[in-house]
């Protein structure tokens, strides 16, 4: 129904210029506009989503428009031939930043695509292949069936249908598997990470995203002015697409159209309007936009769109019955994993030890010790988001030391954090989802083109399940960022399950939860060890511990104070002075 | 390409290396104090330069009244910040208002008696300098908390501004400053202008007075503490704005030095500065954005590198030098990336 | 009263962190803050400083400093040690303690230098590391020399973010033995504190937080047996473990 009525706008919006009515300048204007909003959503993703500023969008646009140019008017070939040749040119060009840049903090990739916009300006300006500053004249124009698209307002259907598809691509990619993993770059980075989503993979993916719809634009830009030269893909230029992308609201779709119009429209009109105001030349087009920016950083850094259109959580419909294949869980009793002599320093301090512990399937092993003996550390080591300086560790007596933690999710080790991890803007079921992030297998082709209802369907059922076990189900649709601290937690935990874990590492799971809370997360743990996890547990909650563990290893300044039955444990003296504070 | 070209080109490269490492050193510091990466740095530059050749040549140079209205608008903004507190409304109106209050009617008042190229060049840094403290008051310190990159983004609006307003105020024309010196000196086949040996001296000076305040004086301490560990500088009572205030002031001042000097050397246009900022900038991210001896050794191979490729293919001088920092990142990517913070 | 906190709240994104929260501190006492990880305790100490915003009151030496930042509530005399020290770790032992005198910066350096020695007394191994870095000190040493920058300012009022964090027993011992001895200089204390059996043997005054919110105060804790069996165990004479503790317990 609402897709119906889109459509039908849509169709209506493609056929006003036909009917010649509507003056050539707005046309044109329009047709700016379409082409700088196919740019802004690769913006979007990138910068909104996932927090990476470029200032070499329209350098990644003049690849795609001197790419169809030069196929265009040397090997004459028609431009359909041209536009995947194009995205691709853009797409090849920000696989090689890309991999230069993107292992660095982000503000080396904003440098850097700086730089190299000034750079590929000048080359441009100067090869004899792109015919230095003077471009290349005379591309032909698009022709569809016959009919020739030279038109402004013929092409102007081109280029709308171009952002209606850019648009709904991009939706699509960004509620999906890989979409998911990119929109947790953003607070939750490590937590993907331990879901079996290296933030790498998804940094460079929205990267080359973004390439792509400026390749895109870049044809759009050459088959409508007919001719390319280097200046509309010049630094300033970049920089007008990451404004338009901030002022219209760099986290949101709509915002793109919006802050692209915006921008566009406030351009013509102020350089129309100034010089009758201001009699001196200049341009002050140019200062009232940076004074403009700067106010709306100031008052509204979201940008425009979350202000006009505040987006209303919608329930997501599932469908329970599906489910998920589940891994093999070994007999209980089975060595799981196994620490061997690790040892992690941070300079002259020595966080963890020489340790040497290990946890079976089916059983709970709790790590106690004072806040500060190195317990966050060494799940830091276990789960691969830190590399130990000494020592072992296995998993079912196989080598594991050194792996990333993309790997070692693999694995069907699952972790929660101390310091939660989840994505605040996600909803609650979202971020379960990302769990289960290995077990789909929808690329990013197939989110663009929709062809992962299936199995996003199932990934959700799971989700949802799991969210269920954990009691938050009332929740699923609620942001993250909305829940108690405490709660958040929980939903830790529902995410690491939806991992299909083998063993389950558990980081303070009850700080900050009341006593029934407490009761029913005994109650869940006690079932996850019937079902044969095995469970490791950091806790500080002596009582809580206690009632559960089978097994507990006491640590104090990094290394093993003690280890054994909770009974045990606890009559040793040792124990009783390390984590009770100073006795005497 | 024989050995006396290559020395010759070297002496080039370190002229406008040294110019370079001023710059890579002001931007740091800024960087590091107040996580802003200070594009309009080169803008600075190049009102400086244009500054200091209008005043030279007698005449009231109109950045003056940029200056002035910046201040009133960082006034404006500054009472208003500090509306809930009001006991800062004196220091707030002498920071801000001193500055074009003293160097306005200065300028009005000497520049048509032709006051030689000292005088020009002390008023020059004077007017320059203080907009750099200024646009912090007005586009950056509201922004504190904000990422990295939203201050990046506002960095790029200023410097929008900037741009737009050194066309107004300056015209479309470049100028090409008075020298200090029209010697000459013969060593070996080399002949150093007199300009040159100027602009390492006043170098050299300053990195060794910034290397004097940050190692020895309280003050300097509690800059570099500030950018150590913000939080930890305001726990013992550093105000990070007036840390932030400082770093600018500082960058304003070494930013308009490196314009007064680099007028001589080549013809200033209005919008000059972007190249000259960002080839301080490509020597910042070469040295990692931390290290100040690395910013200054990266800017001077950065001086080295354009001279040589400005000799050798010279319509490709940018695009040889600002895809040299490639490279370079490539390398410090594959060494790892950087630790974010040590607590 | 020296300091007071009425009806103060933080919040994260619209969750409430701590809520409601009502303490007062004396001069010349240590009052102490307990309760489990998570439960609020340093939302409460970053509130008190002015490092998060909240809500409610708070006043000091009868004033309210609750619109001051935090650069002006150190001028006032409010010294924060954070549970993450935030040192100057690239820069020298030395420099570190000179900076902690920044406040008092018009006295000159030779108020300083007797300052440091003070401190040196207080805190013998940091005279041994003068000149080295202070990211290369040991856990001790730097918790020792986050106090020590704290103690430089001259604070009337000190509050100490988890001071025993990662600490060996003696060490915790030494470091309250000092806290001890600044209360009788009239330095007023606020100590949160995980350790909660070192905590209250030093303090005169102590509340309980639990998820966000006091829920105990008073001045014998040490002696309440709803703290002895949550935070102290059962007494240090029987074991820890063994039979799930008795219910009921207080909300």
């Amino acid at each position: 129904m609402k897709r119906g009525l889109w459509l039908l706008f849509l169709l209506a919006w493609l056929a006003a210029p036909l009917l010649g009515i509507v003056p050539p300048f707005w046309i044109s204007l329009a047709n700016t506009i379409g082409i700088a909003t196919v740019v802004v959503l690769g913006l979007v993703v990138l910068t909104g989503v996932g927090g990476m500023t470029s200032f070499g969008q329209a350098s990644l646009m003049g690849f795609g428009a001197y790419t169809t140019a030069l196929l265009n008017t040397s090997l004459h070939l028609s431009p359909w031939i041209a536009l995947p040749a194009s995205i691709a040119a853009s797409v090849a060009a920000a696989l090689t930043l890309g991999a230069v840049t993107l292992r660095l903090s982000s503000q080396y990739l904003a440098l850097a695509t700086l730089a190299w916009s000034v750079s590929l300006f000048y080359l441009a300006g100067n090869l004899d292949l792109t015919g230095r500053y003077d471009g290349i004249p005379a591309i032909p124009a698009v022709s569809l069936f016959n009919i020739n698209l030279a038109a402004p307002e013929k092409f102007f259907v081109v280029i709308w249908v171009s952002v209606a598809l850019a648009m709904l691509a991009t939706a699509n990619l960004l509620d999906s598997r890989v979409g998911r993993a990119m929109r947790a770059l953003r607070g939750g980075a490590i937590a993907a990470a331990s879901c079996g989503a290296p933030p790498a993979q998804a940094k460079l993916l929205a990267f080359l995203y973004a390439a792509a719809l400026a390749g895109w634009a870049g044809w759009l830009y050459a088959h409508l002015q007919r001719a390319v030269n280097p200046t509309p893909f010049s630094f300033a230029a970049s920089t007008e697409y990451l404004l338009m992308a901030v002022l219209g609201g760099a986290g949101h779709i709509g915002g793109a159209l919006l802050g692209a119009a915006i921008f566009t429209l406030l351009n013509d009109r102020l350089q129309s309007f100034l010089p009758l105001l201001i009699p001196t030349p200049g341009n002050f087009e140019l200062v009232a936009f940076g004074c403009l920016m700067l106010v709306l950083l100031q008052t509204a850094p979201e940008g425009l769109w979350p202000h006009l259109f505040r987006p209303r959580p919608q329930p997501r419909p599932i469908d329970e019955t599906l489910a998920l294949p589940r891994r093999n869980i070994p007999p209980p009793g089975t060595l799981l994993l196994e620490s061997i002599a690790l040892t992690r320093r941070f300079g002259g301090l020595v966080a963890v030890d020489a340790l040497s512990f290990s946890a079976c399937a089916g059983e709970i092993v709790g790590v106690i010790g004072p806040n500060g003996a190195g317990k966050s550390t060494i799940f830091n080591l276990l789960t691969g988001v830190d590399q130990p300086s000494a020592g072992q560790i296995k998993f079912r007596s196989e080598e594991i030391t050194g792996s990333n933690a993309a790997a070692i999710a693999e694995l069907g080790i699952a972790r929660s954090f101390q310091h939660v991890q989840l994505v605040a803007g996600m909803s609650v079921i979202e971020n379960v989802c990302l769990g289960a992030h290995l077990r789909g297998h929808a690329g990013p082709l197939r989110a663009l083109l929709q062809l992962d209802c299936a199995e996003e369907a199932a990934l959700f059922a799971e989700a949802m399940r799991q969210l269920d076990r954990v009691g938050l189900r009332q929740h699923a649709d609620r942001p993250a960022g909305s829940l108690a601290l405490g709660q958040q937690r929980i939903v830790e935990i529902a995410r690491a399950l939806c991992l299909d874990p083998v063993m389950l590492l558990l980081d303070e799971p009850a700080a900050g939860l009341r006593h029934n809370e407490k009761e029913q997360l005994a109650t869940l743990l006690r079932q996850l060890r019937a079902e044969g996890l095995g469970v490791l547990l950091v806790e500080h909650d002596m009582d809580f511990v206690m009632q559960l563990a089978d097994r507990l290893v006491v640590m104090n300044f990094g290394a093993k104070l003690t280890e054994g039955a909770p009974e045990s444990v606890g009559r040793n003296p040792q124990v009783i002075e390390a984590y009770l504070g100073t006795a005497a | 390409m024989d050995a006396s070209i290559l020395l010759i080109l070297v002496q080039d490269g370190l002229v406008n290396g040294a110019i370079y490492a001023l710059l890579a050193l002001s931007l740091v510091l800024v960087f590091t104090v107040t996580r802003v990466l200070f594009i309009p740095q080169g803008e600075l530059v190049a009102f400086a330069a244009l500054t200091y050749s209008t005043l030279a040549e007698g005449h009231v140079p109109a950045s003056i009244f940029l200056l002035a209205g910046l201040g009133a608008t960082a006034c404006l903004r500054g009472l208003w910040d500090a509306r809930a507190t009001r006991n800062k409304y004196g220091k707030i109106l002498f920071g801000t208002l001193g500055p074009p209050a003293v160097v306005v009617p200065l300028t009005l008042w000497l520049a048509p008696r032709h006051p030689g190229l000292a005088v020009s060049a002390l008023l020059a840094v004077a007017t320059v300098a203080p907009m750099a403290p200024a646009l912090y008051r007005i586009a950056f310190a509201p922004l504190a908390s904000a990422s990295i990159l939203t201050l990046l983004i506002a960095a790029v609006s200023v410097r929008f501004a900037m741009v737009g307003i050194g066309l107004v105020i300056f015209g479309p024309e470049g100028t090409r400053g008075i020298g200090f010196s029209d010697a000459f000196f013969t060593v070996g086949p080399l002949t150093i202008p007199g300009q040159a040996i100027w602009i390492w001296i006043v170098t050299f000076a300053l990195m060794l007075a910034l290397a004097i305040f940050f190692g020895r004086t309280l003050i300097g301490r509690a800059l570099r503490a500030t950018a150590i560990n913000r939080l930890g500088a305001q726990l013992v009572g550093i105000p990070a704005e007036g840390a932030g205030r400082l770093a600018f002031t500082l960058a304003g001042a070494i930013g308009a030095i490196s314009g007064v000097l680099v007028a001589p050397l080549t013809t200033i246009y209005y919008d000059t500065g972007f190249l000259i900022g960002l080839k301080g900038f490509v020597a910042a991210i070469a040295g990692g954005l931390v290290g100040y001896p690395a910013a200054v050794i990266a800017a001077l191979a950065v001086g080295i590198v354009e001279s040589v490729s400005s000799f050798w293919a010279s319509a490709y001088k940018e695009v040889i030098v600002f895809t040299a920092v490639l490279p370079v990142l490539l390398v410090r990517s594959l060494l790892g990336p950087p630790s974010e913070h040590d607590e | 009263m020296m300091f007071r906190v009425a009806g103060l709240s933080v919040s994260y994104g619209g969750v409430a962190a701590v809520q409601d929260i009502s303490l007062h501190v004396e001069a010349g006492s240590i009052a102490a803050v307990i309760g489990p990880n998570g439960a609020g305790k340093t939302t409460l100490l970053n509130a008190a400083m002015g490092v998060l915003p909240s809500t409610g009151t708070i006043e000091f030496d009868g004033t309210s400093i609750h619109a001051m930042d935090i650069e002006t509530r150190v001028a006032a005399g409010i010294s924060l040690v954070p549970e993450l020290r935030n040192l100057f770790s690239t820069m020298s032992v030395a420099d570190n303690l000179r900076l902690g005198a920044y406040r008092l910066r018009r006295e000159g350096s030779a108020a300083a230098a007797r300052a440091m020695d003070e401190i040196f007394e207080t805190f013998p191994p940091l005279q041994r590391r003068k000149e080295q870095l202070a990211g290369t000190l040991s856990g001790g040493e730097r918790q020792m020399l986050a106090m020590g920058r704290a103690l430089m300012a001259r604070p009337k009022l000190l509050m100490l973010d988890e001071p025993s964090l990662g600490l060996a027993p003696l060490i915790v011992r030494d470091l309250f033995a000092i806290v001890s001895q600044l209360r009788a200089t009239g330095v007023g204390i606020l100590l949160v504190e995980q350790n909660a059996r070192a905590a209250l043997r030093i303090a005169d005054y102590a509340y309980v937080l639990e998820t966000g919110r006091i829920t105990l105060e008073g001045t014998d804790l040490a002696d309440d047996p709803r703290i002895v069996e949550k935070y102290l165990g059962q007494k240090e004479s029987k074991s820890l473990g063994g039979a799930p503790p008795p219910k009921p317990r207080h909300p």
